[in-house]
């Protein structure tokens, strides 16, 4: 009699303890999802709209506030800078970075400990406020203003994800593969080419969007080293005070879509990535 | 090629690359926070620090930090418990819940200012229930707390994420026999977590914590974006230094302050959440 009671209660319990989980994990989304889609409304209604009270929940699919921002003068050209600096981060962030992921994970060699040191000692440090002193630097160089100098302090931001992540994926792929390859004729460059790059090619993939994405949305670097030749996130920043609301937020959507995309796209490799990566 | 030069050459590039574009701007930056044309002197220092504006932007970036980075770790690991146990659509929650990991700061502070503004959707639902007949400004000077409100709303929206795929990744590599041998000796979920989740996760917790301080204190574009001046923080300042004084050699003074801020933070947590000598999973 008893027994059947207790039982009763503890699927009672268990039945309330689900629902608060269920509950938990919806509201924990809508926490997300409810101000991005604030936005997107905001986005997708005519200018008036915007900057009217009160404010419909519901979009009205109209493209002014886009036009608006892709007439205002300047605008176009801050996002082809932003996309040329990013993709020029994303280059050469895995060109220079995967190698030494690569060393990372298969030799072991003297001085390898210190390397490691200098790569975790970049986390450890506000980068961005580097672009301080390189403000100046690359007046001397020639540099200054430039989508290239830019992508340089991007690259330096990157770089360390990129070693790491490499490293991590790397690890992944037995060293016996390679050896197979190397008792079956293959250089150890072919055998790289041949086996380890299609294998890990995927994942390089994802560290380079990833890269990407860092280097899209850095704002204190870009608005220290740009003044002509501002990125979008710069361009943005620096028009805060002046621009009407329909500007910001046409402008913040544009910097939100890239990012969802490429989150998407990485999704696989986020915790493969980040899990080891961060150890 | 030569199998023991072989990794010399191939970690080469990035050696190079982070001497000239890390350890080299830093030196130049110190060198530059210590003087100011002739010799060394501390006069940068004195300049920022005794600004009158100084001791309110040191106290805004570590309030802030206070306020926002317990919230995101209680958060962050009560998101990566519920998504280790959770069995149907385990990946479309945490793509959701991984979405602000992609968005920039700037942006975040875009997206939280069509809340809080004027005409915002705050003051928008407010009206809608009757609370308030017309908009109020809600991001003024009159409302300090509103602003520090929504400034710390949109950090723990945007940079949660970050310490949630670090802690599901540590999470994913505690040994599910720990729990197993827990459950069979009577331990409840809440006692397993005490005792085998957060001991475990302690590398990951350090990692996650690092990272988030030193952002926290990098705040910038999040509340440029929602306070303007309302809310002067040290990464803010550093840039009006720059820019809007033109004194390069304060704005170096003030980066040297951030940098010793986010080292000593660092260090402190290294060592509290240090993993014993030989323990490992």
């Amino acid at each position: 009699m008893t027994a059947v009671t207790t039982d009763a209660v503890t699927t009672d319990t268990r039945r309330a303890g689900r629902w608060v989980y269920g509950s938990a994990v919806v509201l924990l989304c809508a926490w997300v999802i409810v101000p991005l889609y604030f936005l997107l409304i905001n986005t997708l209604s005519a200018p008036e709209t915007v900057n009217s009270f009160p404010k419909p929940f519901i979009p009205e699919f109209d493209l002014g506030s886009l036009t608006f921002f892709a007439n205002f003068a300047g605008m176009l050209t801050a996002l082809k800078n932003s996309i040329l600096v990013a993709g020029l981060t994303m280059i050469m962030s895995i060109v220079i970075g995967a190698p030494a992921g690569y060393a990372l994970s298969r030799f072991d060699f003297y001085g390898k400990e210190l390397f490691r040191l200098l790569i975790l000692l970049t986390r450890a440090f506000p980068l961005p406020l580097l672009a301080l002193p390189l403000a100046v630097m690359f007046i001397q160089t020639g540099l200054d203003d430039t989508v290239f100098g830019l992508a340089l302090v991007h690259t330096t931001l990157a770089i360390p994800f990129a070693v790491l992540i490499t490293f991590a994926l790397f690890s992944g792929i037995p060293l016996e593969l390679e050896e197979a390859a190397w008792t079956l004729g293959c250089t150890r460059l072919t055998a790289f080419s041949k086996v380890v790059l299609p294998l890990i090619l995927p994942g390089i993939t994802a560290s380079a969007i990833f890269a990407f994405v860092i280097s899209w949305n850095e704002v204190f670097a870009a608005a220290v080293l740009t003044i002509e030749n501002r990125t979008l996130t710069a361009f943005l920043l620096q028009n805060l005070d002046t621009s009407p609301l329909h500007l910001k937020f046409a402008g913040g959507f544009i910097l939100v879509v890239p990012a969802l995309i490429f989150i998407f796209a990485v999704r696989k490799y986020l915790f493969a990535m980040w899990g080891i990566a961060n150890r | 090629m030569n199998a023991r030069l072989l990794p010399y050459v191939l970690i080469l590039p990035v050696t190079l690359f982070l001497c000239l574009f890390f350890l080299y701007p830093f030196l130049l930056v110190s060198k530059q926070a210590f003087s100011t044309g002739a010799g060394f002197t501390l006069d940068n220092f004195r300049e920022v620090t005794g600004y009158w504006k100084f001791p309110i932007t040191m106290r805004n970036t570590l309030l802030l930090a206070a306020a926002v980075v317990p919230i995101q770790l209680a958060l962050a690991l009560l998101m990566a418990t519920m998504v280790n146990k959770m069995k149907k659509g385990r990946d479309l929650v945490l793509y959701v819940w991984t979405i602000p990991l992609g968005i920039s700061d700037l942006a975040a502070g875009i997206i939280w200012l069509a809340i809080f503004d004027q005409s915002g959707f705050l003051n928008s639902m407010m009206n809608g229930l009757g609370l308030v007949d017309k908009p109020v400004n809600l991001l003024t000077f009159q409302n300090p707390g509103i602003v520090f409100l929504a400034i710390m709303l949109a950090e723990i929206w945007r940079a949660t994420a970050i310490m949630l795929v670090i802690l599901v990744a540590g999470i994913g590599l505690i040994p599910k026999e720990y729990y197993e041998a827990a459950e069979v000796f009577g331990a409840s979920p809440w006692k397993r977590f005490l005792r085998i989740t957060l001991p475990l996760l302690r590398p990951s917790l350090q990692t996650a914590l690092v990272l988030r301080v030193i952002l926290a204190f990098e705040i910038f574009a999040v509340v440029a974006a929602l306070g303007g001046t309302l809310f002067p923080v040290l990464m803010g300042e550093t840039y009006a230094y720059q820019f809007d004084l033109l004194n390069s050699g304060a704005a170096a003074a003030l980066a040297l302050i951030i940098l010793a801020i986010s080292i000593a933070f660092t260090l402190i947590i290294l060592r509290v959440l240090r993993v014993p000598k030989g323990a490992t999973i």
